[in-house]
């Protein structure tokens, strides 16, 4: 075969360009290096987990992607735009908890993103959403009636419906337990796979991260680091069968051994 | 929402039970707002059994030890004197106490609010402004009260300023502690949506603080309500006033009368108090 196929990255330029972020924290101990020199070119339309242990930056990281907190060094652009603040017509963000306000029902809730921007209400769309990820007939539960994983559907449904380029998040599935992932995380691909999405996926779970994404950026612990990118070439749509491969199985071996390595080569550094 | 098996009371927030991890100032007033509504036919049942018990049994003493009306009224006494009096009387006399209250009350909760919100937002002004806070949170109002008579004469602003004065601070002070509770990740949340200042207070520093104001308006109303009473006793405008009735009936050894106004007090702050529940049970039953 000869045919010239350009590289991947040349077909879709860099929806997202982290250029050198470094993040140094002023703590009573002295500075904290969040993040060290990392550089990263996100493509349009991938889904890219980030991983790395507790406290090595993934958090500073997609703050800084959002534009809600500041970087000490280095800069992000989105679309070549210089990130400077929140974007809220292109980012969208999802938290660590849900992150619902619990003085409002759920369709208050969605509605919230759409009353700070004075904007519309895309009723029709949030109604789709709301069957898709099965919390149809809960718009008017409160946050505390409602069991986590269905909190976090609701963030989701949030975010969605602003429709935003990228959506960024963070350790989203983290607090919920592996039944509740594995269906979160089937219910993410799926609603991907019908969006043009870009998604940044921070994940401390390695097989979450390679369960997701179309590269895992892995990081090393504190300072953070870019220790590896992986290409994951697991077939889409994706199943929880293909976690029990033994190739799944490896690459999980494999990216626990650069998270150590990293860790071991940032002791020496300092 | 739906029953709530009783073993598992505690660990589902409501307007019920007070949350642990309820951060206050120094004065803390929240366990007032744990009121529990009656639930069985038993408990309502015991509640009113109680309430007759009390009322027919002070009557039963009161008439077997054959006591002067001068030294304790009857219950059944004071109830006639109230409904026989209540429209010729009494019901001017509530008027006065309850526009002196309501005046005040509206100027003090309005002045604290604010200047909670405002204090919070700058931690410098709060450490200044706290200390005097503290004195005014502590100090009875109606001590004023004839002080001020001596400066502005027999009207209501006397007990209106005293009011104010002590509604105020009470309303500020827990107010105040609600402000202070800033969960980032919301503010975060609103911020990504390209939220301004403006809009983060209303729609998120607001709604988080609105239990603590809510307990704020009912210990202010109530310390409010003392001091428009106390300062009547004290020192009443020319109109007169429950706290005036009850310093005159009392002189003149008249205790049916004395005991009505005790019971419309009585009446009073307990309507407050219901009031201000229902208004928690609505606007923050997600909390507190």
């Amino acid at each position: 075969m000869v045919l010239i196929t350009a590289p991947r990255t040349v077909q879709t330029p860099a929806k997202l360009r982290i250029n050198g972020a470094t993040k140094i924290y002023e703590s009573k101990s002295g500075p904290v290096h969040a993040l060290e020199d990392f550089s990263l070119d996100v493509r349009e339309g991938e889904l890219i987990c980030i991983l790395g242990p507790s406290g090595c930056g993934k958090t500073t990281l997609l703050w800084a992607l959002s534009g809600l907190h500041a970087l000490t060094r280095g800069e992000v652009a989105l679309d070549g735009r210089p990130v400077t603040g929140p974007r809220p017509n292109e980012l969208g963000m999802i938290f660590q908890d849900a992150n619902l306000l619990p003085w409002r029902n759920l369709r208050q809730n969605i509605h919230f993103p759409f009353e700070i921007k004075r904007r519309p209400v895309p009723r029709q769309r949030i109604t789709a959403l709301l069957h898709e990820t099965g919390l149809t007939g809960f718009d008017g539960s409160y946050p505390r009636e409602l069991s986590g994983g269905m909190q976090q559907r609701a963030s989701i449904v949030r975010a969605l419906a602003q429709e935003p380029s990228v959506l960024l998040m963070d350790e989203p599935f983290g607090a919920l337990d592996a039944f509740t992932r594995d269906e979160m995380n089937l219910l993410l691909l799926r609603l991907w796979s019908e969006s043009a999405q870009t998604i940044v996926f921070v994940t401390h779970n390695i097989s979450e991260a390679i369960f997701l994404g179309d590269r895992v950026v892995v990081m090393t612990p504190r300072p953070g680091r870019l220790a590896r990118i992986y290409d994951i070439d697991l077939p889409r749509p994706r199943t929880i069968d293909m976690m029990f491969e033994p190739s799944f199985i490896e690459l999980i071996q494999d990216i626990k051994r650069t998270v150590e390595a990293g860790g071991r080569h940032s002791v020496e550094v300092e | 929402m739906s029953e709530v098996p009783s073993e598992l009371r505690d660990e589902i927030p409501s307007f019920d039970s007070k949350p642990a991890h309820v951060d206050h100032g120094p004065i803390d007033w929240s366990g007032l707002t744990s009121i529990r509504t009656a639930k069985s036919a038993l408990e309502i049942g015991s509640i009113v059994a109680l309430a007759a018990a009390v009322f027919f049994g002070l009557e039963g003493i009161l008439r077997w030890t054959d006591t002067p009306t001068y030294v304790f009224p009857k219950p059944i006494d004071i109830v006639r004197t109230l409904a026989n009096q209540f429209t010729d009387v009494y019901a001017h006399h509530l008027w006065v106490t309850m526009s002196e209250f309501l005046a005040g009350y509206a100027i003090g909760a309005t002045v604290g609010l604010a200047l909670a919100a405002l204090i919070t937002q700058k931690p410098f002004a709060e450490k200044v402004i706290a200390p005097y806070v503290l004195v005014m949170v502590t100090m009875p109002m109606i001590a004023f009260v004839p002080f001020l008579r001596l400066k502005m004469g027999f009207g209501s602003w006397p007990l209106i300023i005293a009011v104010a004065l002590a509604a105020g601070p009470m309303v500020m002070i827990n107010a105040a502690t609600g402000f202070r509770r800033t969960d980032l990740a919301k503010i975060a949340l609103a911020r990504s949506y390209g939220a301004n200042t403006f809009q983060i207070f209303r729609k998120i520093r607001f709604p988080l603080a609105l239990p603590m104001i809510i307990v704020g308006f009912m210990v202010g109303s109530i310390f409010g309500l003392l001091t428009a009473v106390g300062g009547e006793m004290v020192a009443a405008s020319e109109e007169g006033g429950l706290g005036e009735r009850l310093v005159y009936y009392s002189s003149l050894a008249r205790m049916d009368e004395f005991g009505a106004i005790i019971l419309i007090i009585a009446a009073l702050g307990v309507s407050i108090y219901v009031l201000f529940y229902f208004i928690g049970k609505r606007w923050a039953s997600w909390e507190a």
